[in-house]
């Protein structure tokens, strides 16, 4: 950064012969005498690149600790580490390739290598999070000109990449070493179990473990999703039902519905999705999943398990004022709002209406996506309203996504699908240059 | 001197002229139909019948055509050996036309055939517009073979229809539309490298 400014101002010095040289250095060298003449920018400061990314690490660390807590070392800190590799050495490449200077010295790569692993699954097979890596760089980054050149998040186009090519294991999510799904296991259960008797039918008589299993396995085939979370749901309907029988034949379905969760267990989003969507939302079964959203004990991608230390890391940022605190705040109050408007209990001013928007602003990946992705400098708007709409956009369309879309969770594609319109946003909120008469007054 | 001939109008319609990787032409459905080699090979046959029977009608007629209705006239000649390569299709290779489905009856506003009829075959005699077409859907063909084997090799692991390597998970996105984009994008960066190189090897001889 340093070297290329003051390239440029050498440049941007008259062109002459050994004088003009020599005036050059002095310029350079703050000599008074001199008239100081070069091409902006003319304020300086020595905030770098490397050094705004390094806090973006740091602001990084607290969520990678809360990972480590609830998904352990091989599942959490493995793939991070590999992510981290992977995009410093495809930048390396790439950069030896298209043969320009090395970029890998201002730590941008790791954090996009961070971000990427923070967005998928843990325990997903190492390969696969280092492709997402190498695609993140080589193919949103690199091919058009590197950092500052980019016109989408990188580490939001390899989870898309990813998700697009391995549907199947970015969408499997193993819970947290405490055992915890989604901090409502047993509440969505209750509120499941009221409604379809078709699957609890099947395990009314005495029932051992496989045939249990079987059923279980059973259900899953069946469902027309056959989505591997629509097998832990039915585990979940299961296990409730069985509860109802006897000690032991809970225990076994339990166990069975355990087995099943080793595979891939639902989101919170997943269940508050088809709880919704089944008419049986009762706010008060959300409510004691808050805190284990707040604190992170439920399953999810990596880097957002835990709300709590992405606020934290995301107050860190604002504080230093590497980001803006307009686009978090404006996607966090966009969420809230639309979902506090659609709460399902048909009153806005009881304390079970905050229910739902409050879990939807703790849940799923809002809190990464709004601190350390929709907030990057390359690819979101620079003007002061312009950021304001462009977190008012993501949080319409994660709004949009989460309740009427396809997937269960939206931030990754509401930002990518915002980062498209940024230059839009920029062009339309241009401010006033100083002096400019209104052409249509 | 006419082998001399032949191999110059090859090299013209797969390297320099190539309508996709070159001239940008019929990437619609280049990119929908490139899914996997067979699809690509029988796009290309298809629209290579198309081009150069059209062109050498078209070359037949030019005389004929009023200038300001010379598009709409073209279009009749295209649509009409659509029409006939389509039910051709449709007797003989019915998997192929369920395959290509609509992409079939598409050729007809494919812009490389469109674009040989204005640029080539209504200024030149019958049989340079036969060679002109053959070649131009000969380098359509290559082209969609190349992206075909790039992306059925990394999208589905396959090459026609058969397992290339065991144990390599494919990458489904390379076989849906942004796959598409990905593999053209690539092709056209490496012939264009290429053709960089070969301009600098000729400035420097």
């Amino acid at each position: 950064m340093s070297t290329e400014e003051s390239s440029a101002q050498t440049g941007g010095a008259p062109a002459g012969g050994a004088d003009a040289a020599n005036a050059t250095k002095a310029v350079r060298a703050f000599d008074p005498p001199f008239l100081h003449l070069s091409t902006p920018p003319h304020i300086r400061s020595n905030l770098t690149v490397s050094k705004i990314m390094l806090a973006v690490i740091a602001a990084m660390v607290p969520a990678l600790a809360a990972s480590v807590v609830f998904f352990g070392v091989e599942a959490a800190l493995l793939p991070i580490l590999v992510c981290i590799v992977a995009a410093v050495a495809t930048e390396c490449v790439a950069n030896l390739i298209l043969r320009k200077g090395q970029t890998t010295g201002d730590f941008s790569a790791v954090v996009t290598g961070m971000l990427v692993a923070f967005n998928l699954p843990p325990a997903l097979p190492l390969w696969m999070a280092a492709l997402g890596s190498v695609f993140a760089i080589a193919v949103a980054k690199m091919v058009f000109g590197g950092l500052g050149c980019n016109f989408i998040n990188p580490a939001l186009a390899g989870r898309a990449f990813l998700v697009a090519s391995y549907p199947a294991p970015m969408t499997s999510y193993p819970p947290t070493l405490y055992g915890s799904v989604n901090g409502l296991a047993v509440k969505a259960a209750t509120a499941t179990d009221t409604l379809s008797n078709a699957v609890s039918s099947a395990t009314s008589a005495h029932i051992s473990t496989p045939a249990v299993a079987d059923s279980v396995t059973g259900a899953a085939a069946a469902a027309a999703d056959s989505l591997a979370d629509t097998a832990a749901l039915a585990a979940s309907k299961l296990a409730a039902a069985a509860s109802s029988v006897a000690d032991t034949v809970s225990a076994a379905a339990a166990s069975a519905a355990s087995a099943i969760d080793a595979v891939s267990s639902a989101t919170p989003l997943y269940v508050i999705k088809h709880v919704f969507a089944m008419n049986a939302y009762r706010p008060n079964d959300f409510s004691p999943a808050l805190k284990d959203l707040f604190f992170g004990n439920v399953g999810g991608c990596i880097g957002e398990t835990s709300a709590l230390a992405l606020l934290i890391g995301g107050i860190f940022l604002m504080l230093i004022r590497a980001i803006d605190f307009r686009v978090p705040f404006a996607y966090i109050f966009t969420v809230f709002t639309l979902f506090w408007l659609a709460n399902g209990t048909g009153a806005f001013f009881t304390v079970e209406s905050l229910i739902t928007p409050t879990f939807h602003i703790l849940a799923g990946g809002l809190f990464l996506g709004a601190f350390f992705m929709a907030t990057d400098p390359v690819t979101s708007p620079i003007t002061p309203l312009g950021r304001l709409l462009f977190g008012i956009g993501c949080g319409a369309l994660t709004f949009t996504i989460r309740k009427y879309g396809g997937y269960p969770e939206g931030v990754s594609f509401s930002i990518l699908l915002m980062n498209l319109v940024a230059p839009l946003i920029d062009r339309c909120t241009r401010p006033k240059i100083y002096g400019e008469v209104k052409k249509h007054g | 001197m006419a082998s001399i001939q032949i191999v110059k109008e090859l090299k013209r319609g797969i390297i320099t002229e190539n309508p996709i990787l070159i001239l940008a032409l019929g990437l619609c459905p280049s990119l929908a139909v490139s899914t996997s080699v067979k699809n690509g090979l029988g796009m290309g046959l298809a629209a290579t019948f198309v081009l150069a029977l059209s062109n050498v009608i078209i070359s037949i007629i030019k005389g004929w055509i009023p200038d300001k209705v010379r598009i709409p006239c073209f279009i009749v000649v295209i649509a009409t050996f659509v029409s006939i390569l389509q039910l051709l299709i449709k007797a003989y290779v019915p998997l192929l036309d369920e395959q290509l489905g609509i992409f079939i009856p598409l050729i007809v506003v494919n812009c490389i055939i469109l674009g040989r009829a204005e640029a080539f075959a209504s200024k030149n005699n019958p049989v340079r517009s036969l060679v002109d077409g053959l070649v131009m859907g000969l380098g359509f063909t290559v082209s969609l073979l190349i992206l075909s084997c790039i992306r059925e090799f990394l999208g589905s692991n396959k090459l026609w229809d058969l397992l290339v390597v065991p144990g390599f998970k494919p990458m489904t996105a390379m076989i849906l539309a942004p796959g598409g984009f990905f593999a053209i994008a690539f092709v056209m960066g490496v012939v264009n490298w290429i053709r960089g190189w070969e301009k600098k090897e000729a400035r420097k001889a």
